[in-house]
């Protein structure tokens, strides 16, 4: 089999060939770092390869194979894993200069689970510096191009992961979603990504940018391989107090069950209007007109208090992010400037600060340092709190009346590298959709719908379950996805242009 | 300010109401730290028990320790506090190189106990109740040892070594609500609130409160106003005064100095100030122009504390009698007066005393040993009592001799001294030493003769009545013995020999 067939298939049908005995993990690895080797120069996907650690793992795999041990659902699928997860054997820079060169002393629990089982980690993905952007252009390491068109945006902030899967460099990757990290970069890049329930993947060891809206999630080029990536990383973690004490929905039984048939599917008044692309409007229209096709019935929703989300959102998360990166210091770990023998601690720190966060980390620890002055806490933070609450109702009082939601994942397809790089109320209008989700809690995916008319970019659908529910995503992600690829004769990634 | 500045403490008191605020870190004995689970062992080499929880390192995750939680509602239940049904910990938002996180994670306005009291008894027996605000939970930070400075300050320091073994153990903060009207007592009252607090946390197990080793911190806020106000006025808040002595100390200063700046016709300044063992004074440390903005919030990464009702209620079955009332129970069983009472509590030896009378030997007796020759031996050897090589029932063994007549006081202090120097039991020292008491006839009568024919004018006295007269001649015989003899059967034996009645 050639390099180039091996980096196209599913992460599905890959473990199943090194099971098989079809394909050695270290084929499949070594196609994989054939492929970054070629392309990655021009994507800028990873910010670190480890050659020798994905080899020697997949080596790993074989071994367990030649001794007859059995082999996980995805052992030896080669993974690009996001910059924000901490990894005893590479870097983990957050996309910051602060923490450039850091290697933690400890492996995050995901990235144990990854190991766990057996998934091949190839290297670490580029992102929006600590998370925060929406087009991975925030990263101190520069931008990352989207695979579809290199002078455009990949989404973000988990682009790096994003354009890894698009551009064949990997067929898992992982993501966090904060307030659509994982579904806006899926989203431009007709992949697949899954923002699970709070509290379903473990947050520890994974870099915190606001502690009640992070979430580390499954990315992937099918809905199936998200479900078995879900399945592989979720679960209760006794070191994270916030995670989830319950088993796993039932994701991969979901995938590989898809039906929509005699489900009811919400569409929500708020999720249109000003500022979405027409092309965007199309596809999810023409995706709503599936999902009745396929048996489901359509319910328009009202969710009032979702106007105020993307407002909530912008006081919440700035706010916890000027307390989790308080820490950065430069007395522990990563980069300290000034340390000359004649400056005081704070000097130091407030120098290594300067120089090692970027523009938009500053603006935004800027905002929540406000947030939460005293006498203006109940005004901001406060208030925000409440509009939670509201959000949270009104995706209760919706679910009380739907199965699911569906709504356009972002209103507009990839934006050009430099467009809204000076505008940040564009940038983060991005989130719009996204965001609601994330102050509530609950589970949403986003998975590829078609290409808008007008640029010929990929529209991402999003779907929405309530919380502990993510099971329905994949059941009626999948009905789609099959529905579409039948439709297209193909999967949407087939039509990107070849690197 | 010079010592010279202030005004006498009667003359403050008569123009000045004081009111204070006493504000307690206690460090629980929790086998690992709060949130996570490194070890609380005192005296590890520097940041070996650390990990990337308690170092705040990029990712990690805090997860509450349930001891620290349940030691907290019984310090609450056992202060009669109000335990909360659902609280939550808060970040408390402040840059210090100390601080791991540069948060420390606490509780702020929902605190875990709240709205309970502690009654302490002044050395005159009055009691004088104290209303307690609040406890909460929180984490210790680490601590910073400044190089090449002056006085250990970070003022004139060429550097600073970071030590985050301690950065994460679990604190209870205990803050009183206002003392008013302890008057001239305020400084009495202080100490004895801190040291009642200190008897309570002990008895409870769930920290041994040793102030000198910083497990029980103390800071005393204070303010006053004119006599008749009811305004309070600035307080000064003065900061790790750990001893209870010291509080004493800084309270009445702190009194006096106010004193002096409100009478000249200046005022206070709010302000932490740092508290001097050397001379009992104050100075002044930071000032706090504007409140300090600590920008809380409640923690996102840990879930509420929502104690049950019914593990509440079941903790509060578990508490041990109160220190001060199980003190008073025991000065009426062991006929003590109050004062005495006071020195035992002092001496730490209310714990050990009872053990010993629960271990057989007599109030009396058990109180005499250790505040006795066995106070005088931790004196010297610079340890606390319940630290020396022997326990409550070796000390109620010896009385036990004692009042059989097998030893006089005087061996029994041999004995005492066999005991610590680690020769063995009581039993075994009495043995191998070779200190029994001679009480045989035979063997006294000869010592007997010879002390009366050796100090014939006392026999005489004797003879004519001046029966007291009699211990000159037991000394004698005692030192004839080397102290082995039984004085009392030595003292029939002499007048019996003389012809008195006893």
């Amino acid at each position: 089999m050639t390099d180039n067939s091996i980096i196209k298939l599913t992460a599905a049908e890959t473990a199943r060939r090194i099971a098989a005995g079809e394909l050695t993990a270290v084929e499949v690895t070594e196609a994989h770092l054939a492929r970054i080797e070629a392309v990655d120069e021009k994507v800028h996907a990873f910010l670190h390869v480890d050659r020798e650690g994905a080899l020697a793992q997949a080596r790993e795999v074989d071994a367990k194979r030649a001794r007859g041990e059995e082999l996980g659902p995805l052992a030896g699928v080669p993974l690009a894993l996001k910059d924000i997860f901490t990894t005893r054997s590479m870097p983990t820079t957050v996309g910051s200069k602060i923490l450039e060169g850091w290697i933690p002393p400890y492996d995050a629990t995901l990235t144990k689970r990854l190991k766990d089982a057996d998934v091949v980690i190839l290297g670490k993905t580029n992102m929006d510096e600590f998370a925060m952007g929406s087009s991975t252009e925030n990263s101190a390491y520069g931008p990352t191009g989207n695979p579809w068109d290199l002078t455009r945006i990949p989404g973000g902030s988990g682009g790096g992961s994003s354009a890894a899967l698009a551009s064949f460099q990997a067929p898992l990757a992982i993501g966090t979603d904060t307030g659509g990290s994982i579904r806006q970069p899926a989203a431009v890049t007709a992949t697949v990504g899954v923002k699970p329930t709070y509290g379903a993947v473990s947050r520890y060891g994974m870099v915190a940018f606001s502690s009640s809206l992070d979430q580390g999630g499954p990315c992937a080029r099918t809905v199936l391989d998200a479900a078995l990536l879900h399945e592989a990383i979720a679960g209760h973690d006794p070191l994270d107090s916030t995670s989830i004490d319950a088993p796993v929905p039932p994701v991969v039984e979901a995938a590989r069950n898809g039906s929509v048939q005699g489900m009811r599917v919400g569409v929500v008044r708020q999720f249109r209007g000003e500022g979405y692309q027409a092309g965007v409007v199309q596809r999810f229209e023409e995706s709503v007109g599936l999902l009745k096709e396929l048996g489901a019935e359509v319910v328009e929703l009202d969710c009032p208090s979702f106007d105020l989300a993307l407002a909530a959102y912008y006081l919440i998360a700035p706010s916890e992010c000027s307390s989790n990166l308080a820490r950065f210091d430069a007395m522990r770990y990563g980069l300290r400037v000034g340390d000359d023998g004649t400056r005081s601690a704070e000097d130091v720190t407030s120098l290594t600060r300067e120089a090692g966060f970027g523009a938009e980390v500053k603006r935004r620890i800027m905002l929540g340092t406000y947030a939460l002055s005293s006498g203006y806490y109940d005004a901001y933070y406060g208030s925000a709190q409440k509009v939670r609450t509201l959000i949270t109702r009104d995706f209760e009082k919706a679910f009380e009346q739907v199965d699911v939601i569906v709504s356009p994942t972002t209103p507009t397809t990839a934006f050009p590298i430099g467009e809204r790089a000076d505008d940040p109320m564009a940038m983060y209008l991005a989130d719009l959709c996204t965001i609601p989700t994330n102050l509530a809690g609950n589970a949403a995916m986003s998975l590829p719908c078609g290409l808008a008319p007008e640029d010929g970019l990929p529209v991402g659908l999003q779907i929405i379950a309530p919380a502990m529910k993510d099971d329905r995503l994949y059941k009626v992600g999948a009905a789609v996805e099959a529905a579409f690829v039948e439709r297209w004769g193909h999967t949407l990634l087939e039509e990107a242009p070849s690197l | 300010m010079t010592v010279t500045d202030l005004v006498s403490y009667e003359d403050a008191l008569a123009s000045y109401d004081p009111v204070m605020g006493l504000e307690v870190h206690v460090e629980l004995g929790t086998k690992t730290k709060m949130f996570c689970g490194c070890s609380t062992e005192l005296g590890a080499q520097p940041n070996a028990q650390t990990c990337p929880t308690c170092l705040g390192l990029p990712g990690s995750l805090p997860v509450v320790n349930a001891t620290g939680v349940e030691s907290a509602v019984k310090i609450g239940l056992a202060l009669h506090c109000e335990i909360a049904e659902w609280c939550r910990f808060a970040r408390k938002n402040y840059f210090y190189p100390d601080m791991p996180k540069n948060f420390q994670t606490s509780q702020y306005d929902e605190p875990i106990a709240f709205d309970g009291y502690l009654d302490v008894q002044l050395e005159d027996g009055e009691v004088f109740r104290v209303e307690i605000e609040r406890a909460h939970m929180e984490e210790d930070t680490g601590k910073s040892t400044h190089v090449g400075g002056a006085t250990g300050r970070i003022h004139g320091a060429s550097h600073s070594l970071l030590d985050y073994n301690r950065a994460g153990i679990p604190l209870i903060e205990i803050v009183t609500k206002p003392i008013t009207g302890a008057g001239e007592r305020a400084p009495e009252v202080a100490k004895a609130y801190v040291a009642e607090l200190r008897e309570l946390i002990r008895a409870l197990g769930v920290s041994e409160a040793r102030m000198e080793m910083g497990q029980m911190r103390c800071d005393v806020n204070l303010s006053l106003m004119p006599k008749g106000s009811e305004r309070f006025g600035t307080r000064s808040e003065t900061k790790n005064v750990n001893s209870l002595r010291s509080v004493e100390r800084a309270a009445r200063f702190e009194i006096q100095r106010h004193a002096a700046v409100l009478s000249s016709g200046g005022s206070i300044v709010q302000e932490t100030r740092h508290f001097h063992e050397d001379d009992g004074s104050t100075t002044s440390g930071r000032v706090k122009e504007e409140a300090e903005d600590y920008r809380y919030f409640p923690e996102p990464d840990l879930v509420p504390v929502a104690p049950p009702r019914a593990w509440v209620e079941e903790l509060r079955a578990t508490l041990p009698e109160l220190p001060r009332l199980r003190r008073n129970r025991l000065r009426e069983e062991w006929g003590v007066p109050a004062l005495e009472m006071q020195a035992i509590l002092n001496a730490g030896a209310v714990d050990l005393i009872a053990a010993t009378v629960e271990a057989g030997a007599r109030p009396a007796a058990a109180r005499k040993w250790w505040m006795g020759e066995l106070a005088r031996s931790a004196n010297e050897s610079g340890r606390s009592l319940d630290e020396l090589d022997i326990t409550p029932a070796q000390v109620a063994r010896i009385a036990e001799l004692v009042a059989a007549g097998e030893l006089n006081d005087k061996l029994a202090r041999q004995v005492i001294v066999g005991v610590l120097a680690g020769e063995g039991d009581p039993d075994t020292v009495v043995e191998k030493r070779g200190l029994k008491v001679v009480s045989d006839d035979g063997a006294l009568g000869a010592a007997v003769d010879e002390a009366i024919a050796g100090n014939a004018a006392v026999a005489d006295k004797i003879r004519g009545g001046k029966v007291a007269a009699v211990g000159a001649l037991v000394g004698a015989v005692m030192k004839t013995t080397r102290g082995q003899a039984d004085a009392a059967r030595v003292k029939e034996l002499i007048l019996q020999r003389l012809g008195v009645e006893g």
